[in-house]
């Protein structure tokens, strides 16, 4: 199966936006990817060997967390497994700690 | 400090966005290659604000949208490098919200100002570092590029149709 690799994680995955492995579920799939790019582990991973929280995997187009057997999901050689961070925010009381009032519009032409 | 290239078409459809939205935020997924100092983007990608509960302050894009955005990036030879959204009458400045749900190391945050309607400052901040625990956001310059090149249309249709 193919395991996409987000563009933040790339750095710790020898610079690939994808890796084939060869796994039987869902979790046998990020034991391989981890394995092969051992740094990714801590990225992916807390330390009690949980996904990180902000971290989502979709198994084709399907939220794992969702899935009735989640990581234990069996997978086949055509399937994708996707790895994407959260993305959220929204304006609200500025950083305590940097507060610098609004840049002016950095912009330039060239 | 990194500069991210952007060209005039993204920058000014990003902004027209947060025109559209007003008075809530809008959001979206920048495309593009890296460069020596940053990213240049050459596509942006609307995307659906799931926070409808409070969508004047808080922005969330579902992952299942990121997963297909992802997709059509890669089809076209494209990464995502980074992600604007729109701060309805608040400065351009991050705030505690975009920084604790900020997971994209080495990606540009775009976020413009939209004051009564109108898309007035426009920044860019890079989020750097190499875990959560020691990401930070940096300011970036904004580059605008000049192209005659026709903005490519068929990934935010495509987007769109999917949030219809």
């Amino acid at each position: 199966m193919t395991i996409y690799i987000p563009t933040p994680l790339r750095p710790y995955a020898a610079g690939k936006d994808a890796l084939e492995v060869q796994a039987g579920t869902v979790s046998g799939a990020l034991d391989e990817l981890t394995r092969t790019f051992p740094d990714l582990r801590k990225h992916l991973f807390t330390a009690e060997g949980k996904l990180r929280a902000f971290v989502n995997v979709y198994l084709n187009d399907e939220d794992v967390r969702y899935l009735p057997e989640k990581d234990a999901t069996a997978v086949s050689a055509t399937d994708t497994l996707s790895i994407v961070p959260s993305i959220a925010g929204g304006c609200g009381v500025s950083h305590p700690f940097v507060r610098r009032g609004d840049r002016m519009d950095g912009a330039r032409n060239c | 400090m990194s500069v991210l290239q952007v060209t005039r078409t993204v920058y000014d459809a990003i902004r027209a966005h947060g025109e559209e939205t007003y008075p809530h935020e809008c959001c979206g997924a920048l495309l593009g290659r890296t460069t020596a100092d940053g990213w240049r983007i050459e596509a942006a990608v609307k995307a659906g604000n799931t926070r409808t509960d409070s969508a004047h302050n808080r922005y969330n894009i579902a992952p299942a949208e990121l997963v297909k955005i992802e997709r059509e990036a890669r089809s076209k030879g494209v990464s995502i490098g980074g992600f604007y959204h729109s701060h309805p009458d608040h400065p351009a400045q991050w705030s505690a919200t975009d920084f604790a749900e900020a997971h994209w190391l080495g990606c540009s945050y775009v976020i413009t100002a939209v004051t009564q309607g109108k898309a007035t400052v426009t920044n860019s901040f890079l989020l750097a570092g190499v875990t959560e625990e020691d990401k930070r956001f940096e300011d970036e310059s904004i580059e605008l590029i000049e192209t005659t090149e026709p903005a490519d249309e068929s990934l935010t249709a495509r987007v769109e149709s999917n949030n219809a």
